[in-house]
């Protein structure tokens, strides 16, 4: 898709779906945080759903032996498809009679897209998930892997069945629309021959299978018809029955917010419920009782998966949707966007990669910004910002070089082959970009700006017109660093080096005099070497190399300061979320022990100095004041957003903090054409939160460079770093 | 909190109603919590259906026009208020799913207090005996059409009633 024709699309979603799909996927959010708070284990837990995963996918081949024979020794068949095509042949052979079939809700037969090759064989196929059958009459796919029909209103439902069924009173309300389905689809499971569900977890000692559903149609689907046919991906085999246990605990609570869902069946099928033959007078324990058992596990892809390091995590995955409830790219614009063939947010890059192929996934993958507001989210640990990135990088790789390529060539000199695009290097390598435009500032401001060069900005590089560019300062972090004195080694309690990042050293160095002076006034002595860039940037254009070497690079520069036991102290969250979090890819172990364990975010730095020594506080710029702060994405997930609360608050601040998911803009993603209008629509959320009525006195604080920039744009109030606002005074 | 308590506590968050009762007394609550017709299967020591309205061994035909479903459930959970019903040739998995209604029948002695302790113990029975069995919490629901509706394809209401020896 071109990128006109992706911002067109997005444009369309925002104004046809968004509202639907934030309303459904805040509800599943809120439920999820109160549900998990009350989970006492809640980690523990995870960590179990995680070990138990890890242990079933390392040794697959061999419990999809055990699950075989356990299914054929209660009576039922296996059948193990290596792809799509072969497993609708075999459900269409076992389906061969059959007039028509009831299926419960499964993501897993989408992909297979069994309904088409049944339909194709003379099959009628009736879903019976209330979602999924609003869905089948709208002639419309899923939008979400949990609530498939999330994207529309009560309203649009009602106009939909009132249109479809003729129904002699019109269907208004929830109730209404609730009851005329059971009853339409009651009919047609006491008329199916056969009854088709998926499978949430397979236990390979015994055959049992977990399905978990609320409505009670997957019940129905089981044991109404006489043959069941269950279709579930290779990797939901578990090995033992007890394993399900942490899994049953997690589910729902991840998925759509509740403790457990209504019903969580239990079968080991061929079930000894007796056959029912619906209009019959005869008692059902004269039924004839035979049972037909059919379960189709899939392949198409995930064993391939699991043998390629970066994609078999997504096989852990336990799809409850939660990294696309959190994730307010997702929220705005729902899974016809975000999402591929068939799967739908975070984790879908992982999946389309690993079962359609790099180019589905590559469809929505840009929409994944890094922020990582699923890792904390997701049951069973998946870093599914990685698996983005990696994905990204794999799609880059396979891209043809633009004819552009020599515009950008000599100033990225990163390690990218030419299919990377043009766009993602501009932004991969924005501090090359920055050094240059800092040397030459302010023609350099002066000369972004003028239309000729935005004309070709968005031309070239895609970087919309409607967005002010990052005013390069005259005199850089470093260079005023350099010039002054700073403490003597004797003055000082400690040292720490304070990481340039390229934000803060070129365009906004007012942070990074703020933090020196707060640091110093503390007992700190500053170093500022000169370090290359983290990687951050890159690795969001999915420049896996490029980043890479940075990593090496930056550690190789900070190695010393390490041994001479100095800390190291980001302003920039993204950049500590490197060192605490991605570098773990990058670096040896040792390293990347030693430099997560000795790297800190300001004011989590500062919070600790003044916590061992509480008369510190008073060198610092003291409330009572009105704040309004937005914390970080990559600040959250690593839980430091509280430091920075707490310590304004220490500091007699009156703090609004901000409760939505996300700024919008997410690094460099705000500033790109195909996605400047949903950067603008995730941002109006913070700007209501801040503009609400008796809050706009705040002073308006935020941790990151890309908030800060989105801020500035909705706010008319100038946002600054809190470290700005607790520093010393100048006089 | 007993157990017991507990259940019941989870149960009325679940909008379900619960009547804790002596044996001797279980005919005639059934009586009162049943709207007729009723079908039921029920395999207890301590409790059975004979001798009440509740018509045993149902058809097919009856199991649809009734309007209640009374099954027994091998273990209760405490912390969520859940029932575990086991699917028999008796046919207790469509009765417990085809009613608008659904009365429960549980053992106070089999209500555990939680997730780990239900699993462990159906670990050893349902899993080792290859047998079939719903944790079913609550009655059946869904959102998918705009807002919570109690009784999408399965029980609108539930009503557990616990017998105390």
């Amino acid at each position: 898709m071109s990128t006109d024709d992706k911002a067109a699309h997005i444009r369309r979603l925002l104004d046809t779906e968004g509202d639907s799909v934030q309303a459904n996927t805040r509800v599943f959010n809120q439920g999820r945080y109160a549900a998990t708070e009350d989970l006492e284990d809640y980690e523990e837990l995870k960590d179990r759903a995680r070990e138990i995963k890890e242990e079933a996918i390392s040794r697959l081949p061999e419990l999809i032996e055990e699950l075989t024979e356990a299914v054929e020794e209660n009576g039922g068949h296996v059948y193990l498809a290596s792809d799509a095509a072969d497993a609708n042949r075999y459900i269409t052979e076992v389906a061969d009679d059959a007039e028509t079939l009831v299926k419960s809700k499964s993501m897993t037969s989408e992909e297979i897209d069994v309904n088409e090759a049944l339909e194709a064989t003379g099959v009628d196929v009736y879903e019976t998930d209330l979602g999924e059958f609003v869905i089948q009459v709208a002639e419309e796919s899923p939008s979400h892997i949990v609530g498939p029909a999330i994207h529309k209103s009560r309203e649009e439902i009602a106009e939909l069945f009132n249109r479809e069924f003729e129904t002699d009173e019109p269907l208004e309300t929830a109730e209404e629309l609730t009851m005329f389905a059971r009853e339409y689809l009651g009919e047609r499971v006491k008329e199916a021959d056969v009854g088709m569900t998926g499978a949430n977890f397979l236990v390979a000692e015994s055959g049992t299978m977990l399905l978990v559903t609320s409505e009670g149609n997957a019940r129905k689907c089981a044991v109404a018809p006489d043959t069941h046919i269950a279709v579930s991906g290779v990797e939901k085999v578990l090995p033992n029955f007890e394993d399900l246990q942490p899994f049953i605990e997690l589910i729902a609570r991840s998925g759509t917010g509740q403790d457990l869902t209504s019903y969580m069946s239990l079968l080991t099928p061929p079930v000894s419920t007796p056959t029912i033959e619906f209009g019959s007078d005869a008692p059902l324990s004269e039924a004839d009782g035979d049972r037909d058992f059919h379960l189709v596990l899939i392949d198409n892809g995930r064993m391939a998966m699991r043998e390629d390091p970066e994609l078999r995590e997504t096989l852990y995955c336990i799809r409850c949707g939660a990294c696309a409830n959190v994730c307010a790219n997702f929220q705005h614009v729902g899974g016809h966007a975000f999402g591929g063939e068939t799967y739908s947010g975070g984790i879908a890059t992982g999946w389309e990669a690993g079962v359609h192929g790099q180019e589905s996934a590559g469809e929505f993958n840009d929409l994944c910004t890094g922020c990582s507001r699923c890792v904390n989210q997701c049951p069973v640990k998946i870093d599914i910002p990685w698996i983005n990135e990696v994905v990204r990088d794999r799609i880059n790789r396979g891209e043809a070089p633009s004819e552009f390529d020599f515009l950008v060539e000599g100033l990225t000199p990163d390690a990218e082959p030419g299919g990377v695009s043009l766009q993602k290097r501009f932004f991969g390598n924005f501090g090359t970009v920055a050094k240059l435009g800092s040397k030459t500032a302010p023609v350099s401001n002066w000369l972004a700006e003028l239309p000729p060069s935005r004309w070709a900005m968005e031309k070239v590089l895609q970087i919309d017109r409607r967005r002010d560019l990052p005013k390069f300062a005259d005199e850089t972090l470093q260079e005023w660093f350099l010039a002054r004195e700073g403490l003597s080694p004797t003055e000082a309690d400690r040292e720490a080096v304070l990481y340039p990042d390229t934000y803060t050293n070129y365009i906004s160095p007012e942070r990074g005099k703020a933090a020196v002076r707060t640091l110093e006034s503390l007992g700190v002595r500053v170093l500022l070497p000169d370090l290359p860039e983290s990687g951050r940037a890159p690795l969001s254009q999915g420049m896996l190399s490029t980043a890479r070497e940075q990593a090496h690079e930056t550690y190789a520069g900070l190695a010393e300061h390490l041994d001479a036991g100095r800390d190291v102290i980001a302003i920039e969250p993204s950049d500590l979320a490197m060192f605490r979090g991605e570098y773990e890819k990058f670096l040896p172990e040792a390293s990347f022990d030693r430099l997560s364990a000795a790297s800190y975010e300001i004011c989590e730095y500062v919070y600790g100095l003044v916590t061992n020594d509480p008369e510190k506080t008073d060198v610092l710029t003291e409330g009572p004041g009105r704040v309004a702060y937005h914390s970080h994405c990559q600040q959250r997930t690593m839980g430091l957003g509280e430091y920075t609360e707490t310590l304004l608050e220490d500091l007699n601040y009156d703090v609004l903090t901000s409760t939505v998911e996300c700024c919008g803009m997410a690094g460099s993603f705000g500033y790109k054409e195909q996605y400047y209008e949903l950067s603008m629509d995730v941002g109006y959320e913070l700007e209501d939160e801040f503009e609400a009525a008796g809050q706009r006195d705040r002073t308006v604080l935020a941790s990151g460079t890309s908030c800060t920039d989105q801020l500035d744009v909705l706010l008319e109030r100038k946002p600054h770093h809190p470290i700005e606002l607790i520093a010393p005074d100048l006089g | 909190m007993s157990t017991v308590d507990t259940f019941e506590n989870a149960l009325d968050g679940l909008a379900v109603e619960t009547t804790r009762l002596a044996p001797e007394a279980f005919e005639g609550v059934l009586e009162e919590v049943i709207e007729k017709p009723a079908v039921g299967t029920l395999s207890m020591e301590s409790v059975s259906l004979e001798g009440t309205p509740v018509a045993t061994d149902p058809t097919p035909n009856q199991l649809t026009e009734s309007v209640t479903g009374v099954t027994g459930a091998s273990l209760g959970i405490a912390e969520y208020g859940s029932v575990v019903l086991p699917s028999t040739s008796g046919g207790a998995e469509p009765v417990s799913l085809f009613c608008d209604l659904h009365v429960v029948v549980v053992s106070a002695e089999d209500i555990v207090p939680d997730m780990p302790t239900a699993v462990g113990t159906m670990a050893t029975t349902l899993a080792d005996g290859r047998e079939s069995a719903i944790i079913a919490t609550g009655p059946s629901a869904t959102a998918d059409m705009g807002a919570l509706v109690r009784g999408a394809h399965g029980p609108k209401r539930v009503h557990v009633l616990v017998i105390e020896q």
